[in-house]
């Protein structure tokens, strides 16, 4: 009586918890919704499109004579900046979806939505994590779409590459997504949201290795250049950029699993009823 | 309409029997310095309909947070027949149906798919929730509006989605919040029915919040919270001659010292 289709109210035969398949059921269902969501908000995809063309197609373009750039590993040759930049704007969009993810986890908390999440009966982590791979799933979407116009603005890197980084991807945007998570659970209201975009996105985006080589930025403020080491989306860029070209960056690789585990680790915990970071008097719909 | 919770062959009537639907104790809730629940206790019998009366701001909706497990009592215990709802949280969830007061479907799905979210969430599988789906949206003639988005709907119709929704896994207690606020008489009326309808026929177990101090006549036992206390508990015969009064009405004025009764939103 614990298959997917028993009657949840009985209890004459002991419950013994739900089937793998069933845990399949709700991640798939998790996932779906999302896509669905994605699906409903075509301007969600637009714009995640237009922000990272803009850099390529405006600011490297502009940029390309300024800034130059040496041979510096992963590259084995003289690159256009357009090339260099290409994995801080897929960095980009899966910071940008990282922190819309979080946005419409506060939006579903304040519409009531992310209630039916919470009070599924499979555990809170596993539902967490499901809805956080959910959003990485869609952003991985939004990169390769990017990357598929890059190609025609011949900025490409050898095709190999572009299976290859899908692992770093992947990476990159749980730790991000997980980042996201964490965020959802301590903003209160979704006024509150503009906050994110200037205290987290801009900083994390410009302090990193995104935009200029480190050797650049150490040359300018060693300050900088410190904070940029701190700052975790350096790494998942890095990993990114070596994996275009078959490398994987090791240290970036730790950096990015650990802070993945533990943004995730603090959201889970953020999440849970006990902590009372979720539900707050304003949660309850004006009531009490 | 005419909802259906469960199979008829699977009556438990040795369960209803041996174990509360649901049991609430010592339970006490702050927000800040501010008490919203203190020191709640009470039980409910399985295959009955209680309403949980008060007024806004009385501690309606945070119990039933708590029982819901959106968060935890910082004391006493919540048991869900007979699971601790903080210690075996998965086993008293499959059991829980919730409507909450804040509409919950996204507005942007169909209602097709709202459901089969629900029903992935509860680990029912496509072919089984559509099932389940078609039969309960046809109990509710609304059929036709099943590959319609949420936003078209109006807000009965919402509502009625949102009750079909909480039945869709088979709970065997059901958690209603103010579920009727903002609806016209009929669609009150109609809802309530149906509700009653349920725990007569399938012996599913009903707790109904509200304010409505007229939706208190059709219920099995009446919670009187006031101020984050429960001042009252048990059928309407009992709280009546226990407050020496002839209506409900009068027995609430009584507990919670609201003389004027036609402010039933909140405090005069």
């Amino acid at each position: 009586m614990t298959d997917a289709t028993d009657f949840a109210g009985s209890s004459r035969e002991k419950w013994t918890g739900f089937s793998a398949n069933q845990y399949f059921i709700c991640l798939k269902g998790i996932l779906v919704r999302e896509w669905l969501r994605y699906l409903s908000q075509k301007e969600r995809f637009v714009s995640s499109l237009v922000r990272p063309l803009l850099w390529l197609f405006i600011f490297a373009a502009g940029f390309r004579q300024v800034l130059g750039v040496s041979i510096i590993p992963p590259y084995e040759t003289y690159v256009l900046y357009e090339v260099y930049i290409t994995p801080g704007l897929c960095g980009m969009i899966l910071l940008f979806s990282g922190m819309q993810s979080s946005l419409s986890m506060v939006y579903d908390r304040e519409m009531g939505n992310m209630r039916i999440l919470l009070v599924s009966p499979f555990p809170r982590w596993y539902l967490l994590v499901s809805k956080l791979l959910a959003g990485v799933g869609v952003s991985l979407l939004q990169v390769y779409a990017f990357l598929a116009i890059a190609w025609f603005w011949d900025v490409r890197a050898p095709v190999a590459g572009y299976f290859l980084i899908l692992p770093a991807l992947f990476f990159a945007g749980l730790m991000l997504g997980a980042l996201g998570m964490l965020l959802s659970s301590l903003v209160k209201q979704l006024e509150n949201f503009a906050g994110i975009m200037n205290f987290v996105i801009f900083p994390m985006y410009f302090a990193s290795s995104a935009l200029y080589p480190l050797w650049r930025v150490q040359e300018s403020s060693p300050l900088l250049y410190k904070i940029c080491l701190l700052n975790p989306f350096t790494y998942a860029v890095e990993l990114i950029r070596f994996a275009f070209y078959a490398r994987i960056e090791w240290t970036s690789l730790v950096v990015v699993l650990a802070v993945t585990l533990a943004l995730l680790g603090a959201a889970i915990l953020a999440y849970n009823p006990a902590r009372g970071l979720t539900v707050r008097k304003q949660d309850m719909g004006g009531s009490q | 309409m005419k909802l259906q919770s469960r199979s008829p062959e699977t009556p438990r009537t040795d369960e209803r029997a041996a174990v509360a639907a649901l049991e609430l104790a010592s339970i006490s809730y702050n927000y800040g310095q501010r008490k919203a629940l203190d020191d709640v206790s009470f039980s409910i019998e399985p295959a009955r309909f209680t309403v949980l009366l008060g007024l806004n701001g009385a501690g309606k909706t945070t119990l039933f947070s708590l029982v819901s497990h959106l968060f935890s009592p910082r004391t006493g215990r919540i048991r869900v027949f007979g699971q601790d709802i903080d210690r075996n949280s998965g086993q008293a969830l499959r059991r829980l149906g919730i409507v909450f007061q804040a509409r919950t479907l996204d507005l942007d799905l169909t209602v097709r798919q709202n459901l089969l979210y629900h029903a992935a969430l509860h680990g029912i599988g496509t072919r089984v929730a559509r099932q389940r789906i078609d039969e309960l949206l046809h109990a509710i003639d609304l059929t036709d509006r099943i590959e319609e988005k949420v936003r078209g709907l109006s807000g009965g119709q919402v509502r009625r989605v949102e009750i079909i929704r909480a039945l869709l896994h088979r709970p065997s207690l059901l958690l209603l919040d103010e579920a009727t606020v903002g609806l016209d008489i009929k669609s009150r009326a109609t809802i309530l029915k149906d509700i009653r309808a349920l725990v007569e026929r399938d012996g599913i177990s009903v707790l109904w919040a509200t304010h409505l101090i007229d939706e208190v006549g059709q219920a099995d036992q009446v919670l009187v919270l006031d101020k984050g206390k429960l001042v009252a508990d048990g059928p309407v015969a009992t709280i009546l001659s226990s407050t020496g009064t002839e209506t409900i009405n009068q027995a609430f004025s009584k507990l919670t010292g609201i003389t004027d009764m036609n402010v039933r939103g909140g405090r005069p």
